[in-house]
């Protein structure tokens, strides 16, 4: 272990090549020491005999083929944890950078984590009240669900994520701990500084670790965090049985930093030059959301990413989606409506919905109300793209209906402010008197009971 | 287990072992100190390349590699209902009780119990004569199902030796036989079988009969055969999984095997607690007394993803040759796909289209023809049918692994987004699909469910034919312009739509649907239109009828009609004179 290998045989960009290596084990984190002061981590990432490629988290700028001394650590990275992380900031790979001094921690865990058994898993059914309509009603968050925002540049997805995390976590029940973890990969630093202002402002800064690898940090640095950082969470969620709620923000820089490593690698690209492994790699995080049967706790995850050029098709949305429990997307027209959140709710999707709201968790119309609000929201497209040709006024009776419930919907239903929190049962109430608007007869996605205990009412 | 060689390369879930080896291809090894599970797929003169089927980190160069002289196999035989393993037939309970709430590495644990004892009840005689595949005892592996031991497929020869009827474990051999090479075989309960083979059979009939699942879009317009082969493509969030969900719970198979093939964790969670719970129609019992199921979610080792399927098939394939239909849900055979694409490029093969590689199509054409109906070695009948759910790109149905499954499989059922958007469920698109098995099955359908069933079922698709034609016209001037007769098309097709093919998976009779009244159902919606347009065809305009409650009535039988009342549904041909004459009075 003590051995220390002085030189290089190749450095390219992010990965360097090291020959004549003993005992080194494939996964295994090595420190590099440059011109005797610098210290740098890097990950082994392929083995043959004696020679190892080496993937170095840091700038590979000023390491020269004889100036860096290789030291192996004989383990793969491991991050220190103890409560006390709650309230602290870390650099993207888990290094105190609040100048609060290193962590005195209770034990050290392999960052990569360990897949969870889905027989020790327990089914995730508890309604997280966000306050937000188009999320509680329509794509409704439950505890330990992975429910990512797509998003694409300018839009407000940080806000609307410091709006969950804020409305999200004060309403916790009583007795049950809740913790955040932040994430941010390649993130401008006033991304960073606004979530640290929310969290300061809401009073949990004391509740929240904070992971951070901005948008000048080292590419490559990031790969480790969301790895870092979930692993403070099952920590934290396992270990203390607290409910943490992970916010992870830019998954696009992560995947982008991936895509570059594997370039330098020379590997096969599959769609848009990213390796083909990246729906594995991606899975390796969001899978580590979900509550254990056995033990208190769960990890929630938010992950944000901003589709490239709006495309929902583009790899790292589209194999997010395959991935995650559903998605909230945002939109562009509706944020050119000045319409805050601006949720696209059709495309908006939330698949452990359906045994977490209802009778005993929610409200026993919810299920039949959001199929309403989805099937006559599609219909509003229709109406407006044949009022688009023939022009409002020459549109039938019904459409014209159908054109003012969309348009109602969007402003009063979707938008609010951004310290609005609304109860589920004012957002329901808020969806029956959108619903009013359009003749019974058209509302067949709801059972005749609740038609007649709702529709009327208030009327 | 002898060692054969070192490792001399480690990248990903592929490590190299240098030199000429010994090894056979598709070998199954043990690799490293922690004797992870391995499989030989490439030999050269100076290189064996293994594939691992767990996380290789934290190994080293020069680490033995074991060879065991078998390929890869499954451990076949009674324990393997209402059970969950991985991707290579470990049984994540006990890897549970060994590594806890995470899945460690190098977990050592036997497919199956080999210390339960089984009531064993024997079905031959010494002296009797018996082939591959005979049956010699049964034992009753769960309360639905009863287990029958057979004579491995390469066997054959004269009983001389049988243990009495009792209790016995896996490993206990209840029968001895001798081969005509005097050879003596040992048989017990529980046997291995190479899962990349297929198990042989005497015969491939051709499907005559339906695997009814209870799905209206399914059963009615798009059925499958029993040992038939179907797609579901879809984009993320149309339902695949639902629908798989759906199918495994209330199709007619004696027997589902459940892949979940780098899928997401919590689902399959949902299936076994679900399942746990849920009756059987059938036989009454929990219904995770007739499902095996392989969970390899996405987060588990990727090498073990590809494996999977092939595990799922080949356990089908055993209980078809007790003369059971068995139905297999791959979910998703993407997945798959995309694990040997990661593979290949590790390998640094040529990659043909979107880095899959070349031989992509012939793999997915041998897994799915592996599904049938089949006269199995003792002359038994059963089935294997697979039901494949595939996750486009993009949702983009031109991408590689949707358009080569597309060329092996009889049934397509293609998901559909806007259709999704709008909470239609299932959003199986009338437009996109099509089942090749229509056609086989006409004669089933003529004899068992109605005279008229198919040719019903034709009227219903040129109705949504025709909508579909007119929407185009709609959209760009409106429905006020359009004459009657194609405004009552377009109204019935909405009564096809929201009370035909619009099933509530959530409803406690909505959610399955006995074919019976699924023709009946059909049966008045065409009665409807008739009507309808007897009236038209007299000058009634449209919105004179539209003022009727008749459309909302017949949209909702599927509601107010419950499944063991189907008596009730005569009442609507009533109604629906009622509301012709009502209409012909008041307007004559």
């Amino acid at each position: 272990m003590a051995i220390e290998y002085l030189g290089l045989d190749s450095i390219n960009g992010p990965l360097v090549v090291l020959e004549g290596i003993q005992d080194a084990a494939y996964d295994d984190i090595v420190e590099f020491v440059v011109e005797r002061e610098e210290h740098k981590l890097g990950r082994i990432i392929e083995m043959y005999e004696n020679k190892a490629v080496i993937q170095v988290f840091e700038s590979t700028a000023n390491m020269s083929l004889d100036n860096t001394h290789t030291k192996l650590t004989g383990h793969a990275m491991e991050l220190p944890l103890a409560p006390e992380i709650l309230g602290r900031t870390f650099d993207g790979i888990g290094r105190p950078i609040d100048g609060l001094g290193e962590i005195n921690y209770v034990v050290k865990r392999d960052v990569n984590g360990l897949p969870m058994n889905p027989v020790s898993r327990e089914y995730p059914r508890n309604f997280i009240q966000t306050g937000v309509s188009a999320i509680d009603a329509l794509t409704t968050l439950i505890r330990g669900q992975k429910l990512p925002i797509f998003s694409g540049d300018g839009l407000p997805h940080d806000q609307l994520a410091a709006q969950i995390v804020r409305q999200a976590s004060l309403k916790t029940e009583e007795e049950e701990e809740f913790g955040i973890v932040f994430a941010a990969m390649g993130v401008k630093h006033d991304v960073a500084d606004y979530f640290k202002r929310t969290f300061e402002e809401s009073g949990v800064l004391d509740h929240v670790t904070m992971f951070l690898n901005l948008a000048d940090d080292p590419v490559v640095e990031r790969l480790i965090t969301p790895k870092v950082a979930l692993t403070a969470a099952e920590y934290l969620a396992f270990d203390l049985g607290m409910h943490i709620l992970v916010v992870m923000t830019d998954m696009t820089s992560y995947c982008e930093a991936l895509r570059e490593v594997s370039a330098s690698k020379q590997e096969i690209p599959s769609r848009k030059g990213y390796p083909g492994y990246l729906y594995s790699d991606l899975a390796s995080l969001y899978e580590r959301a979900g509550i254990l049967a056995d033990k208190p706790g769960s990890v929630t995850q938010i992950p944000i990413l901003t589709m490239p050029n709006d495309d929902i098709t583009h790899p790292i949305p589209d194999l997010t989606g395959y991935i995650t429990e559903g998605q909230i997307v945002l939109d562009r027209s509706l944020e050119g409506k000045s319409i805050y959140p601006p949720i696209n709710v059709l495309p908006s999707l939330s698949r452990l919905m359906k045994d977490g709201i209802g009778k005993g968790f929610t409200r026993e119309d919810h299920q039949d109300v959001a199929n309403q609000l989805f099937a006559s929201y599609s219909r509003v497209t229709d109406a407006r793209s044949l009022a688009s040709v023939i022009g409002e006024d020459e549109l039938s009776d019904i459409d014209k209906k159908y054109i003012e419930f969309g348009n109602k919907f969007e402003r009063e239903f979707i938008g609010q402010e951004k310290d609005e929190s609304r109860s589920i049962e004012e957002t329901l109430e808020k969806a029956w008197e959108l619903l009013r608007i359009l003749p019974r007869h058209e509302l067949d996605r709801i059972d005749t009971e609740l038609l007649n205990q709702y529709y009327k009412v208030g009327r | 287990m002898k060692e054969l060689g070192k490792v001399y390369g480690i990248n990903g879930p592929v490590v190299y072992v240098k030199g000429r080896t010994l090894f056979q291809m598709a070998e199954k090894v043990f690799v490293g100190r922690q004797k992870l599970i391995g499989e030989v797929i490439s030999l050269n003169s100076k290189m064996t390349t293994i594939q691992v089927y767990e996380e290789t980190s934290g190994m080293k160069p020069g680490e033995p590699v074991y060879s065991t002289g078998y390929p890869m196999s499954v451990i076949l035989g009674p324990g393997i209902l209402n059970n969950i393993f991985d991707g290579i037939e470990r049984p994540l309970k006990d890897i549970e009780k060994i590594s806890g709430d995470f899945i460690k590495k190098g977990v050592e644990v036997t497919p199956l119990n080999t210390e339960k004892k089984w009531q064993v009840h024997l079905l031959v005689a010494v002296g009797q004569e018996v082939l591959g595949g005979t049956i010699i005892a049964e034992v009753p592996e769960t309360k639905t199902i009863m287990h029958k031991a057979m004579v491995p497929p390469n066997v054959e020869g004269t009983v001389i030796e049988i243990a009495n009827d009792g209790e016995y474990t896996i490993e206990e051999t209840i029968v001895k036989i001798q081969q005509l090479d005097l050879s003596i075989i040992d048989v017990k309960l529980a046997q291995e079988w190479p899962i990349r083979i297929p198990r042989p059979v005497s015969k491939r009939y051709e499907s005559t009969i339906p695997l009814v699942t209870g799905q209206r879009v399914v059963d009615t317009l798009f059925p499958i055969a029993k040992g038939g082969t179907a797609a579901i493509p879809g984009g993320f969030g149309t339902g695949k999984t639902m629908m798989q969900h759906q199918i495994a719970k209330y199709s007619d198979a004696d027997i589902i095997i459940y892949i979940g093939c780098g899928e997401r964790g919590n689902e399959m969670t949902e299936v076994l607690e679900d399942f746990s719970k849920l009756e059987d129609p059938k036989s009454g019992n929990s219904l995770m007394e007739r499902t095996a199921l392989i969970a390899n979610t996405s987060n588990m080792p990727v090498a073990a993803r590809e494996a999977s399927i092939y595990t799922g098939v080949t356990l089908a394939e055993y209980y078809r040759d007790m003369g059971y239909d068995v139905a297999i849900m791959a979910d998703s055979t993407s997945r798959w796909a995309e694990a040997l694409r990661e593979l290949s490029g590790r390998l640094e093969e040529m990659p043909a289209e979107e880095g899959f590689p070349a031989y992509l199509a012939s793999r997915i054409a041998s897994f799915y023809e592996r599904a049938g109906l089949m006269q199995n070695l003792n002359e038994t009948e059963g089935s294997v049918s697979i039901i494949g759910a595939v996750s486009p790109q993009g949702g983009d149905f031109s991408e590689p692994v949707t358009q080569q499954t597309k060329r092996f499989v009889r049934c397509f059922w293609g998901l559909d987004k806007a259709l999704a958007y709008e909470r239609h469920y299932p959003a199986i698109h009338w437009l996109k699909s099509y089942s090749e098995y229509v056609g086989d099955l006409a004669a089933w359908y003529r004899d068992n469910v109605s005279p008229d069933f198919v040719s019903n079922r034709s009227q219903l698709m040129e109705i949504l034919h025709q909508e579909s034609a007119l929407m185009e016209v709609v959209k760009l001037i409106g429905n006020d312009v359009l004459p009657d007769d194609q405004k009552l098309t377009i109204e019935i097709a909405r009564v096809i739509r929201l009370g035909f093919l619009q099933q509530n998976a959530f409803h406690a009779d909505d959610t399955a649907v006995p074919l019976d009244k699924q023709a009946k159902m059909m049966a008045i919606i065409l009665y409807l239109r008739e009507k309808c347009r007897s009236l038209i065809a007299i000058g009634m305009p449209m919105s004179l009828l539209l003022n009727e409650d008749i459309f909302p009535k017949i949209i909702s039988i599927k509601y107010d009609v419950p499944n063991d009342k189907l008596e009730l549904l005569d009442n609507y041909y009533e109604q629906i004179d009622l509301f012709y004459n009502k209409i012909m009075e008041k307007n004559a």
